[in-house]
């Protein structure tokens, strides 16, 4: 059996203390900058920060992952090799990358530190994977939302390193790491300055009937009943009209989010090493209860109990959920 | 910065006046529970970065008044107005009084409250971002906090509220 790791998320130190005493095994956060892909406003974390945060981690067992895991734009490498430096310095147990120029840099500058390769590489193939592992010392990757359990199963067969897959949270999966909708609305890069639908391009309008529109760059990217729940404002989850859908539809995608609780033994059986939970930009209130249920119910799976997976779906985007690729390939 | 205060409800006879009322002698109570807030929980102005001078109005649904907020260490602003005066903000959020005040405490999740529709925010986005993500990584309960500063009476109306407003909870816990 596979170990099974809860992979949580932080965006705050308080975040990352409600995760730890939630029960995680690894904590992933990031600095305040463009090197890791939830570079929001007033979130992540100070040097500083992140020192304490180690140390209050290591304390109880709990290892702390530090993401970058965007991609430096030509020639604009410092930043990210400063922020690895500081995650050495500072004791991280592991970077999560996605460039092969960030990969090479920790791997050669420092041999003793796990590298995962970010779900932002997109490696979804033996190959590529393979490649990453003989070239970087690459020990973990986390796949892309794009493959079945039996396809988990068979990459699992053909790889030297452990996979990890997401079980929970945001479902905008397009083109993991290749993803310019943004880019093209806003001039900003979800791939290289860490952010999709950047708030400071958001805006929520309020109709005389209730409605309520979310705004991307001056552009309408969906409008929402009086009634109706609401989504994550990215273009990607947008609702348009199209000549032959003049009422409008998803194009991409929907509102939603993914949900694994009910596959946790079929991913444990096909060798998935780590379980990682999404959600950097939400609150304690999230972190805590999402990682409180899933801690339950890995724990219930390795004493061979059936597992009695907490509702989630409050927390849910849109208030809908889904298991996406991991159930069926016909998912979108 | 966009203009975004609109008054919500109309008022009716009489409330106009009994908002001015509440504001006046609620005014005390929150120049003092801001000072002190301010005072232990310094870090929060660093994750406001440039949004210390953004003027928020948080607007309790129910409540006959709103609350103007300006997070400005140097000089710290938070007023209940009634909804008629209330001045022109770069940032609005609404919802139920006990929400706003579990949002604040981390007892609810901002991102699913949005989603169900239950908070509503308008303006400057990035600002209310950067208001939420400063007030989530705050440890302890600001509203226990607030009320223990007035002793038995005061942790007795936190009480009240909560008994009061019990549906605002929904849901209260996730796990
Ligand atoms: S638009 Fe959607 S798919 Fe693209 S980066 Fe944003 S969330 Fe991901």
């Amino acid at each position: 059996m596979s170990l099974a790791e809860l992979i949580c998320p932080a965006g705050t130190p308080a975040a990352l203390r409600t995760a730890v005493d939630a029960g995680a095994d690894a904590v992933y956060c990031g600095f305040q900058d463009a090197t890791n892909a939830r570079n929001f406003p007033g979130l992540n974390f100070t040097p500083d920060e992140l020192a304490e945060a180690v140390t209050y981690a290591h304390a109880r067992g709990t290892k702390v992952l530090l993401a970058l895991n965007t991609y430096p734009p030509a020639g604009k490498v410092d930043l990210w090799r400063h922020a690895a430096d500081t995650g050495a310095r500072l004791g991280v147990d592991a970077f999560i990358v996605a460039d092969m120029g960030v990969a090479d840099y920790i791997a050669r500058m420092y041999p003793g530190i796990r590298l995962h390769l970010s779900v932002q590489a997109a490696a979804s193939s033996p190959e590529a994977i393979r490649y990453y592992c003989e070239n970087f010392g690459v020990k973990r990757v986390v796949l892309p939302r794009i493959l079945t359990i039996p396809e988990i199963r068979q990459i699992r067969r053909e790889i030297p390193c452990e996979i990890e897959t997401f079980i929970f949270g945001n479902h905008g999966l397009m083109v993991e790491g290749r993803c310019s909708l943004t880019n093209y609305l806003t001039g900003q890069s979800t791939n290289m300055d860490g952010v999709c639908s950047p708030a400071s391009d958001v805006e929520y309008v309020r109709d005389a009937d209730g409605s309520m529109s979310s705004q991307l760059a001056g552009f309408t990217i969906d409008r929402f009943g009086p009634e109706e729940k609401a989504g994550y404002p990215t273009i990607c989850k947008g609702r348009y009209a199209a000549p032959h859908r003049p009422e409008g539809y998803y194009a991409f995608e929907e509102p939603i989010s993914l949900n694994l609780s009910r596959l946790l033994p079929e991913l444990i059986e096909a060798g998935v090493h780590a379980f990682k939970i999404e959600g950097r930009q939400r609150s304690k209130s999230y972190v805590r209860g999402v990682v409180r249920a899933f801690r339950a119910a890995v724990d219930d799976i390795k004493a061979g109990r059936e597992a009695n997976i907490a509702d989630l779906i409050a927390l849910t985007e849109g208030q809908k959920q889904t298991q996406g690729a991991f159930e069926t390939k016909k998912w979108r | 910065m966009i203009p975004t205060s609109e008054p919500t409800a109309r008022l009716r006879p009489g409330e106009g006046a009994i908002a001015r009322l509440a504001c006046l002698v609620l005014q005390p109570v929150l120049t003092r529970v801001v000072r002190r807030v301010a005072a232990r929980h310094p870090s929060l102005f660093a994750r406001l970065g440039p949004h210390q001078a953004t003027d928020f109005l948080i607007d309790p649904v129910e409540l006959p008044f709103a609350l103007h907020l300006r997070p400005d260490p140097q000089a710290l602003v938070f007023r209940a107005v009634p909804r008629d005066t209330a001045p022109q903000v770069g940032a609005t959020i609404r919802g139920r009084f006990l929400l706003l005040l579990e949002l604040i405490d981390a007892e609810q999740d901002g991102d699913a409250a949005f989603f169900s529709r239950d908070l509503e925010i308008s303006g400057d986005t990035e600002a209310v971002v950067r208001l939420r993500n400063a007030l989530d990584d705050m440890d302890g309960s600001l509203a226990e906090e607030a009320s223990a500063m007035f002793g038995t009476p005061g942790r007795a109306v936190l009480a009240r509220l909560r008994r009061a407003y019990p549906d605002a909870t929904k849901p209260r816990e996730y796990a």
